[in-house]
């Protein structure tokens, strides 16, 4: 009997252990900024994109992800805003709907912490960026957390009388929690 | 019997800043969005928050010190007429940069002093609450210059057909 239990006790844990999370769950992920506007933190986001997800928390260097989002679901904060950051000098959405970030390794820092390192595109201009996120696994669903700060002048976001920072700053945090499950 | 140098200097600071912050409000209303009008939004916000403190400190300084009162030749109706119409002067002076603050916060976007003092928001981001707020803000200033303009007539009255000392005790150098 005590070796049953035993291994079923294995099994099971194993079975956790091998748990990928792959199915991202929009309605419960976001992709928000932070932008200062002379000074003035604003709120926005991004209220559409997909991602393909592959992360077992036994295996994280193993783990791939990809993210596009659709950069005219943007919110800015202000209607008006909205439509300005769709036009050329923004992200000129016509030309260049999304922005992509694809994953090219991933570090576990311990405990809960992971360093996702990757390149993100944006408006024809790729940058390396490295992306600190925590994941915390509860059952079959895990949720990663996590912010990073890009310089919107790396890639062209905000040209011709927008390019100095005295009004809009260089600096924008991107913060998201992304919600997978495991099948 | 005059008002005090500081009730003066307060009268024509707020009276230059207010037909400044008037000006600008429905200037940059209708602009399209630019630097410049993120910029002007910003100065707004910055000169609202300063008439609002010299609101405060004006009421503080009447409540010191006395005005002058009004001339015995002047009829009991107009007496309480100019009385209710500083009494308007001074509600409005409070409750517009109030609505001001309140349509920022419900716009989500946070007054920050000058750029590097956050007044704090009093309202959660609410598109309703920001339009509604939009709305009162722009009543309440049409509300003004209404008073204003009765207010600057009346002082004109008393100085040209009255000719009592009502606008040039209100002058540096009386």
């Amino acid at each position: 009997m005590k070796k049953i239990i035993l291994a079923l006790a294995m099994a099971s844990a194993f079975s956790v252990q091998a748990a990928e999370f792959t199915q991202v769950q929009p309605d419960k992920s976001a992709i928000n900024f932070v932008y200062k506007q002379m000074g003035v933190a604003v709120d926005g986001k991004f209220k559409k994109f997909a991602s393909q997800l592959n992360f077992d928390p036994a295996k994280p260097t193993a783990a791939k992800a990809t993210f596009d989002v659709e950069l005219a679901s943007v919110d800015t904060g202000a209607a008006e805003g909205d439509q300005e950051v769709a036009g050329k000098t923004w992200f000129n959405t016509k030309a260049f709907p999304t922005a992509k970030f694809v994953s090219t390794s991933v570090k576990a820092l311990g405990g809960n912490k992971y360093e996702v390192a990757g390149q993100l595109s944006i408006k024809g201009k790729t940058q390396d960026v490295v992306v600190p996120a925590t994941f915390a696994a509860q059952g079959n669903t895990g949720v990663f957390d996590g912010s990073f700060t890009i310089r919107r002048a790396d890639f062209s976001i905000g040209e011709g009388s927008w390019a100095k920072f005295d009004i809009v700053a260089n600096d924008v945090l991107i913060k998201f929690r992304i919600t997978a499950t495991s099948k | 019997m005059s008002y005090t140098k500081t009730a003066k200097a307060l009268h024509w600071l707020m009276a230059i800043l207010l037909f400044g912050l008037l000006a600008l409000g429905f200037y940059m209303h209708d602009l399209p969005l630019s630097p410049d009008k993120l910029k002007l939004y910003s100065w707004h916000k910055w000169a609202g928050v300063t008439a609002f403190l010299l609101v405060g400190f004006r009421l503080l300084w009447r409540l010191a010190h006395r005005p002058p009162a009004l001339p015995d030749s002047m009829p009991k109706l107009m007496q309480f007429a100019a009385h209710a119409g500083h009494l308007m002067l001074y509600l409005l002076m409070i409750a517009i940069p109030l609505t001001g603050w309140l349509m920022s916060s419900a716009k989500g976007f946070q007054t920050v002093y000058f750029g590097v003092l956050p007044i704090p928001d009093l309202l959660n981001k609410n598109k309703e609450v920001g339009d509604l707020l939009a709305l009162v803000h722009k009543s309440l200033n049409l509300l003004f210059i209404a008073v204003l303009a009765a207010h600057i007539s009346a002082a004109l009255k008393h100085h040209f057909i009255d000719k009592d000392d009502i606008l040039t005790r209100m002058l540096p150098k009386h």
